[in-house]
């Protein structure tokens, strides 16, 4: 049997001992160890879909980019329309080189105080947190002060139980808390950053907490019956399922967001104004249609279609695979990559190449699994 | 009937000059929940260390190794639909392929299941 395991220069998470107690095995991920399972990759996803998952994030970087101007700051390096995005409102957003590149998905949120200067949250990811702080404090003029929030921890709790949970250990927090908002509440005498989303599709929330206490936390989570641990492995089945981009392998620098699937983080005040990195180049691609487009695939067969594979209508390779596997919740495997924009369209048959044989392919609109956010009124 | 184990962990029951390979208990655990196998097909040749099988699991992909040289005389079918009878039953129902043995010599060694068991233990 082939082993791919590699040795590297690794740090650890504030939660190392605990994911280690709790029989997780630990592999080299954005520079730290980190849980890729605990009982198997399977197991943990479907209970994601059913109950509640607890994911520890805490390789994400934490940013506090804050000062008057911060919004315009970060109009200019983000497409998304940060000016008018209200406090505890969350946003989507994508971190731009100059030619419009992405340098990295995030989340900000605007925890701007009463009466206090303009305020937001960033979380960006993990493998490229230290690049994205360089490029922020580059970017940024002087007077806006960039905090990186390297003493706190992050969880995820996602998952249909995951607002039940969160309401018995910490009742009253989410009140009123809606897909896409932010609040803070005290847990233990400590600031507990409350986000409502996720990277599963499924309602939950992000949680940021003292590192310190990281511990104290997950401990109150996990005692729930309903609350099992889930490692990175089930994190990508399940974020695959939904739909969603991986930085470093659905979008990389050489992408930008309307190739990317992602022109919805272009807001429409952006695109009559402009005035971002790459503004030209994107506008360009919205108005024409970009060359190719990040799309999924419905995989035919049992076979996997992974990262890497290439894709070809009739002889003629079209496109690359960028993200694939198996998906427990479909249970078939399924796969995202990018095509010639004339094979974009859902209902294109295509093949893939996997160990020298065909893998027929259908082009299929994402998600595969539908969402299920908590949104106002949604059912 | 003798059964041998290699480092990359597969077992080879010998029987005669026909064998039967699997991959082990420790393999299984090692992959996950198996979702494909890709088994060869009767009248393959395969040599000794290499690639006569895929295991595919949720995350990855893995070859499988034969342990000698030799020609397959069957893939296991039950596998095409029911992958995870790897984990369930790894060194028994979840064989992968039989083989008409080339040369015996080669089974030579091969670990037996007390040095195959200290083997890992070692990892």
């Amino acid at each position: 049997m082939s082993d791919n395991e590699e040795a590297a220069e690794t740090e650890l998470l504030p939660l190392d001992g605990w994911h280690r107690a709790r029989g997780a095995r630990m592999v080299p991920f954005a520079g730290y160890a980190m849980p890729i399972q605990y009982e198997g990759i399977m197991a943990e996803h479907l209970w994601v879909r059913e109950h509640a998952g607890l994911f520890d994030v805490s390789h994400m970087g934490q940013l506090i980019v804050e000062g008057e101007g911060a919004a315009e700051a970060l109009e200019r390096i983000l497409p998304g329309d940060v000016s008018a995005l209200k406090p505890g409102r969350i946003r989507y957003s994508l971190l731009l080189a100059e030619d419009g590149g992405i340098l990295d998905d995030l989340m900000v949120t605007n925890v701007t105080a009463a009466g206090g200067p303009p305020r937001y949250y960033l979380v960006v990811n993990g493998a490229t947190k230290w690049d994205d702080i360089a490029f922020l404090r580059e970017h940024l003029p002087d007077e806006i002060t960039l905090t990186h929030l390297d003493d706190r921890g992050l969880l995820a709790l996602q998952g249909p139980e995951a607002a039940a949970v969160l309401e018995s250990i910490a009742p009253g927090a989410a009140d009123g808390l809606y897909f896409m908002q932010g609040t803070s509440a005290e847990w233990r005498g400590e600031a507990l950053g409350i986000g409502r989303g996720g990277y599963t599709g499924e309602d939950g929330f992000e949680l940021s907490f003292p590192a310190e206490r990281l511990a104290e936390l997950a401990d109150a989570l996990i005692a729930d019956d309903r609350v099992r641990p889930i490692g990175l492995g089930a994190r990508d089945s399940l974020r695959l399922e939904a739909g969603l981009p991986l930085y470093g392998h659905d979008m990389d620098e050489t992408l930008d967001p309307v190739e990317a699937g992602a022109a919805f983080a272009i807001s429409k005040r952006r695109r009559e104004q402009g005035g971002f990195h790459g503004a030209e180049r994107m506008l360009r691609h919205l108005a024409e249609g970009p060359a190719k487009k990040l799309v999924g695939f419905a995989v035919e067969g049992r076979v996997p279609v992974r990262e890497g594979a290439t894709i070809l209508a009739g002889d003629a390779p079209v496109g690359r695979v960028t993200s694939g596997g198996f998906a427990p919740s479909v249970g078939a495997p399924i796969a995202m990559g990018y095509v010639e924009t004339q094979y974009s369209a859902p209902g294109t048959p295509l093949e893939a190449e996997v160990r020298g044989r065909r893998v027929p392919l259908t082009v299929e609109t994402l998600p595969f699994i539908p969402h299920r956010y908590h949104r106002k009124g949604a059912q | 009937m003798t059964r041998y184990f290699t480092q990359e962990h597969e077992w080879i029951e010998v029987d005669g000059d026909t064998a039967t390979v699997g991959i082990t208990d420790y393999a299984q655990e090692q992959l996950g929940d198996i979702v494909f196998v890709e088994v060869p097909g009767a009248g393959t040749a395969v040599t000794k260390g290499g690639e006569a099988a895929v295991v595919e699991s949720v995350k990855a992909a893995s070859d499988v190794y034969s342990p000698v040289s030799g020609t397959v005389t069957e893939g296991n079918p039950a596998l095409e639909d029911d992958p995870a009878l790897v984990n369930t039953d790894p060194q028994g129902e979840g064989w992968f392929f039989k083989l008409q043995i080339a040369d015996a010599s080669e089974l030579e060694g091969l670990m037996d299941e007390v040095a195959y068991k200290a083997f890992c233990d070692s990892l």
